[in-house]
């Protein structure tokens, strides 16, 4: 994590990056009941990746969030914001207080991510299917100025039935970028239920292999495996590497996993009592 | 009105005069780069010069993602094919004001043989709906040269240029200088108002020239500017002409004449003709013969003046 003089104290140990997953998770569910609706599923799927990705991973100034040097993270599946915004909120791009007015008239946190609005987002995105073709181009401008900079673009398993996806993934390998890594929160299920049901996109992995990317399978829940994922995508050279990271949707509380209806609802009072008490220690 | 020069070769040869001056001018194109003179640009500065195939979702994309690392991009391909792409255009490049350049050629029913699929005659309509977005239509290959000055020097966000195949007649002189939201008035009469934009303007002025034959005196203003539009000239045209055509190569429905209808409706309501293709595809055939068929010539303009009178 970055500190307002800008040195990086990263976290590296897992049994205190699984707390702040712990915290994160609570801040998802709590901040979508404020708000009275979002996409908590989808959210909750993806916490492990961006926990690791802003507190392990990733060079950036949460007092300077243009820093020209900064590397990217792309939320290319934009309606899982709730989980960028509590890490954000976490590691000082804004007030934690912010959380509470997710969603609501005036806030700086919108029901998908705007980067006029909210610090430290770097693309605005909620429509599906447009994240990577976004981070290649700043991917590429990071080429032409021979910056260290490196881009992360997350995207939904649902997302991959979009056909710009498949433009922007020959875009990555046509032009080598190895500046650039995806992460697919790939949790099986979309609004209308699980992928292969809607529209079957198996075989992933060898889908992104044949399209010449790096590919690597993780457990998106381990620290570990995505600590070795993210190691392996920036020693990947002459490719770009997309981690196929295999999530739950809802992971952390029980009635909420691998059901497609908490995509796109909030939950109810009841329900919240109960996640509350779920979510009191870290998941093992 | 001698010269004849196509919008889209003054856009290429911009492009590459500016490009080295600018180091942060960097060029897109969706495999047309030939026909939309990017590739001079492309020889010149191959570093910064990306082909991206026929991808324009993707395209359009990248351009915003290279705005938002601090490039200049212009992005090109035919106009209907940004058409096709309005919702990267919306989502990503308006929705965070990017300095996103969209420059499309081959727009309009002058594409000629190649027909209706690939003649753009809704543009003007769809991109001056987007917030953040700016809509310009060079009359001339001056025009256009300017236009991508301006934009070089003005990073106010995303811009649509629209330009076109065919050569037409020059229209402006040397020292004409853009600026945004304000129309050049090319000829001054007290009968009528034609506002044209684009190819449409010289033959506007073919119009007016005819019509002075007649004893009809009518004054001729080019409206490059569609988005921000020139209300002060609209209005002023109104009040002292009390008759309006607008022409343009375009449907008349939501483009020049649209945003005309606009501002007269608000500020200065008068009678009005819009001349542009009435709600239609086009089809192949020459460009002459496709605005003689479509109703976009100087007799159709010229008519609908007299009508007004």
């Amino acid at each position: 994590m970055n500190q307002s003089e800008g040195v990086m104290e990263r976290i590296t140990d897992i049994s205190q990056l699984k707390e702040i997953a712990r915290q994160v998770r609570l801040d998802i569910i709590e901040s979508t009941f404020a708000a009275g609706s979002g996409h908590p599923g989808g959210s909750m799927s993806a916490v492990e990746v961006i926990v690791a990705l802003y507190y392990r991973e990733m060079n950036y100034r949460p007092q300077e969030p243009h820093w020209p040097d900064r590397d990217r993270f792309i939320l290319s599946k934009g309606h899982a914001c709730p989980a960028q915004y509590a890490v954000l909120a976490r590691v000082g791009f804004f007030p934690h207080e912010e959380l509470k007015d997710l969603r609501k008239l005036g806030s700086i946190l919108q029901g998908h991510p705007d980067m006029l609005k909210t610090p430290g987002l770097d693309a605005s995105t909620g429509s599906l299917g447009m994240g990577l073709s976004y981070g290649n181009g700043v991917a590429l401008a990071g080429g032409i100025d021979r910056k260290d900079y490196r881009v992360y673009v997350m995207l939904g398993d649902g997302e991959m039935q979009e056909g710009e996806i498949w433009e922007s993934a020959m875009t990555a390998a046509h032009r080598k970028l190895d500046n650039l890594c995806a992460i697919l929160d790939y949790n099986k299920l979309q609004i209308d239920g699980f992928n292969e049901d809607v529209k079957g996109i198996e075989p992933i992995a060898d889908k992104w292999r044949s399209f010449n990317w790096h590919v690597v399978e993780i457990d998106g829940h381990d620290f570990r495996q995505i600590f070795d994922a993210l190691d392996e995508a920036r020693r990947t050279k002459g490719k770009p590497t997309i981690i196929v990271s295999h999530t739950i949707k809802g992971r952390g509380v029980s009635f909420m996993e691998k059901v497609a209806g908490f995509h796109g609802r909030c939950l109810k009072p009841d329900e919240m009592e109960t996640a509350r008490e779920e979510l009191r220690e870290p998941l093992p | 009105m001698t010269e004849k020069a196509a919008t889209r070769d003054a856009y290429g040869a911009a492009l590459e005069e500016m490009g080295a001056k600018y180091e942060e001018i960097v060029v897109l194109d969706a495999d047309l780069s030939e026909s939309t003179r990017t590739s001079r640009f492309a020889k010149k500065y191959p570093a910064r010069f990306f082909q991206m195939g026929i991808s324009e979702q993707d395209m359009v994309c990248t351009a915003a993602g290279l705005a938002s690392a601090g490039k200049l991009p212009f992005a090109s391909s035919f106009a209907i094919f940004a058409s096709r792409a309005w919702e990267q255009i919306r989502n990503m490049v308006c929705r965070a004001n990017l300095n996103v350049n969209l420059c499309l050629t081959h727009a309009g029913i002058t594409v000629g043989a190649d027909g209706s699929s690939a003649q753009a005659l809704e543009d003007i309509a769809i991109m001056r709906a987007l917030p953040h977005m700016r809509v310009l239509v060079p009359s001339d290959d001056i025009e256009t040269t300017q236009i991508i000055k301006y934009l070089v020097t003005h990073r106010d966000g995303p811009v649509y240029v629209r330009l076109g195949r065919s050569k037409v007649p020059r229209v402006n002189a040397e020292k004409y200088r853009f600026r945004a939201a304000r129309a050049t008035k090319l000829r001054s009469g007290g009968d009528a108002t034609i506002i044209a934009c684009g190819l449409m303007v010289s033959i506007a002025l073919e119009a007016a020239e005819m019509l002075a034959g007649d004893g009809v005196e009518v004054t001729v203003l080019n409206m490059s500017s569609i988005k921000p539009i020139d209300v002060d000239a609209i209005v002023e045209a109104s009040r002292a002409t009390g008759r309006i055509v607008t022409a343009e190569e375009h449907n008349i429905i939501g483009g020049l004449g649209g945003a005309v209808a606009e501002v007269l409706a608000e500020h200065a309501p008068c009678p009005m003709r819009r001349i542009g293709t009435r709600d239609t595809f086009g089809e192949s055939g020459a460009p002459d013969e496709l605005l003689k068929k479509y109703g976009l010539s100087k007799d159709n303009i010229a008519g609908a003046v007299r009508s007004l009178m």
